[in-house]
């Protein structure tokens, strides 16, 4: 008895030390990722909630504390508004459109036929391409006086367009270019989506005497709804986050049209050093992004076919 | 009568097969040709002479290559050097990904410890903050750092990773828990299990977050738009902006540097598109 009880006694201990042994273990490993969120992804989230409730002088060299009053302040900005409905209108223009030339293309190349590989390589490609480089590229496209679309719109009778100058235009401009640079991806996803849905349900679909338009619908765009749920997510929450081709095209403008949120992060903090409303338009977009994640989860997950 | 009938309807068939199969490649072409179009204009662009670019109608066909242009353009652009530093900074990123990842991912995948599930959450939670939210406030710790105009700014705040640790943990979990029964009794600790059994047998994984990370890191725009304005530390991408708002006249100049930002990357999208893809679709397909 007194043995037995001594015995698991021993045991639980050693049974103890090496659960901390190996918690010591485990802190050792994720260590240097912690002490690495902790410092550029933690801190410094606080810290732009922080400096928020500071106001900077139009020098940038003093900032006096006003609370919540700078977040109001924001809130009711006119210019404010403006960049979010610049943000908002970029996400319109780029996402549906983006994710239907995307699902059209992985439909195209979804086929088994020769030579699919270059096909697939060639529609891939704008994945590697930085926002730098496919900004540059379509700088040159919408050049008013070399740019081939202008020179396409002469041929045709249309009326050119001085795209990045023009304050309707600007904005279709900077999203044509965001929409070429992520087909790639989009692309991608959608592809690897369509091919993990069973070669079966197709084939006895078409014995239920299913034609192609009904399979699509029926089969296929239920089958591939998470992984165009996951698309829609990613594209929209990119679109909330771009800067390198506003930078590169048209600084913001002309007249604040291109102005999207972090341009304005950018300007304000960098350009203004008003780090104070920097920093609360970074509040902003954090929980625009948080709350755009969770409520398009909730939101289409109801219509989302999750399979068995 | 009936065999005829048979045969012409097998024509008939093999003929709508055909026509079919016409149909789809002469679609996948048109696609091919409207993504490319950009594409072929720029390197069109960067072998002719500025005057034949100024032509209109736009001449879009190359009769004379001024390669030249891009001797200039690594010379008076200084491109080597940018290339140079895009390809440290993003190598040295690539490396310390893979490597806190492999070593956190680990941690998840083999170890039982408290508050295992409550940190795995912590480390998922970071992918809810976009990096432009933190930019100010991590502008002004690498600046106290004195890492403006430096590699260690450009490269540590980016060397941790949920998305790859979470890639890696998937890949992890994956591997036999026998065979870490098997390699305690042959005298493996930890360590030596996860660098001689876990990793080999991961390699696919962690080729593919190599390859993710690297085209992230080498594409970035706004960080290294802010902490660089020395050339020695610039990257590629800002030595394109630069060479745009420096040389507005230069098209073809501006356009072989376009090029040659990026050709590296394109040959490695060529290289390696399986783990590419992998890892672009990992958060999309489960398992």
């Amino acid at each position: 008895m007194v043995s037995n009880a001594a015995a698991a006694l021993i045991a639980s201990r050693r049974r103890a030390r090496a659960g901390l042994r190996e918690a010591a273990y485990a802190l050792a490993l994720l260590g240097p990722s912690i002490a690495l969120f902790a410092t550029f992804v933690f801190f410094p989230l606080g810290r732009t909630f922080y400096l928020g409730f500071f106001r900077s002088d139009p020098f940038g060299l003093h900032s006096t504390y006003v609370g919540f009053d700078q977040y109001l302040d924001l809130l009711r900005s006119a210019k404010f508004h403006r960049s979010l409905t610049t943000t908002g209108l970029f996400a319109l223009y780029t996402v549906p459109t983006g994710l239907a030339l995307g699902l059209g293309l992985a439909l195209l190349a979804h086929q088994k036929l020769r030579g699919m590989v270059v096909f697939r390589t060639i529609f891939s490609s704008t994945v590697a391409t930085s926002v730098a480089v496919a900004s540059v590229m379509w700088l040159t496209l919408l050049n008013p006086s070399i740019g081939v679309i202008n020179y396409g719109l002469k041929e045709s009778g249309i009326e050119p367009v001085n795209w990045l100058n023009d304050p309707t235009w600007a904005l279709p401009a900077v999203s044509l270019t965001t929409i070429w640079l992520n087909l790639g991806f989009t692309f991608i996803v959608v592809l690897a989506g369509l091919q993990t849905i069973p070669e079966e349900l197709h084939e006895s679909a078409q014995i239920d005497g299913a034609g192609s338009i009904s399979r699509f619908f029926n089969v296929t765009l239920p089958m591939l709804s998470p992984t165009l749920l996951f698309a829609v997510v990613v594209l929209t929450i990119n679109a909330f986050q771009s800067f390198g081709q506003i930078d590169i095209l048209t600084q913001g403008g002309p007249l604040d049209r291109t102005n999207v949120i972090v341009y304005s992060i950018y300007t304000e903090g960098f350009r203004n050093f008003n780090d104070g409303i920097a920093a609360g338009q970074g509040v902003v977009l954090f929980l625009i992004v948080l709350v755009l994640t969770l409520i398009q989860f909730r939101f289409l997950e109801k219509r989302v076919f999750y399979g068995s | 009568m009936a065999a005829r009938a048979r045969a012409g309807s097998r024509r008939g068939r093999r003929f709508r097969r055909i026509a079919g199969e016409a149909a789809q490649y002469a679609a996948l072409t048109i696609a091919a040709i409207v993504i490319l179009t950009p594409i072929y204009i720029t390197v069109a662009y960067s072998l002719q002479p500025v005057e034949e670019i100024l032509t209109y109608p736009p001449n879009l066909i190359v009769t004379d290559p001024q390669w030249d242009t891009y001797k200039r353009a690594f010379e008076t652009g200084s491109l080597g050097r940018y290339l140079v530093n895009s390809i440290i900074v993003s190598s040295a990123i690539t490396a310390g990904q893979v490597a806190t990842s492999v070593l956190a991912a680990y941690a998840f995948a083999f170890l039982r410890f408290r508050g295992r599930n409550f940190l795995f959450i912590v480390f998922l939670s970071t992918l809810m903050v976009p990096w432009e939210v933190t930019v100010i406030p991590n502008y002004q710790t690498v600046s106290a750092f004195g890492w403006l105009d430096s590699y260690q700014g450009l490269i540590v705040p980016f060397l941790a990773t949920a998305f790859g640790t979470f890639l890696l943990r998937q890949a992890f979990m994956t591997v036999p828990r026998d065979l870490r029964d098997a390699a305690a009794i042959d005298g493996y600790g930890h360590f030596g299990f996860m660098l001689q059994v876990v990793v080999p047998l991961s390699r696919a994984a962690i080729g593919a977050l190599a390859v993710f990370s690297f085209l992230m890191a080498w594409n970035q725009y706004l960080w290294p738009l802010l902490i660089t304005n020395d050339d020695n530390y610039r990257t590629v991408q800002i030595g394109l902006k630069s060479l745009v708002s420096s040389r507005i006249d230069e098209f073809n100049l501006i356009m072989a540097g376009t090029v040659i930002a990026a050709a590296p990357i394109l040959a490695l999208l060529v290289l390696f598109q399986k783990q590419l893809i992998r890892g672009l679709t990992s958060g999309a397909i489960k398992g």
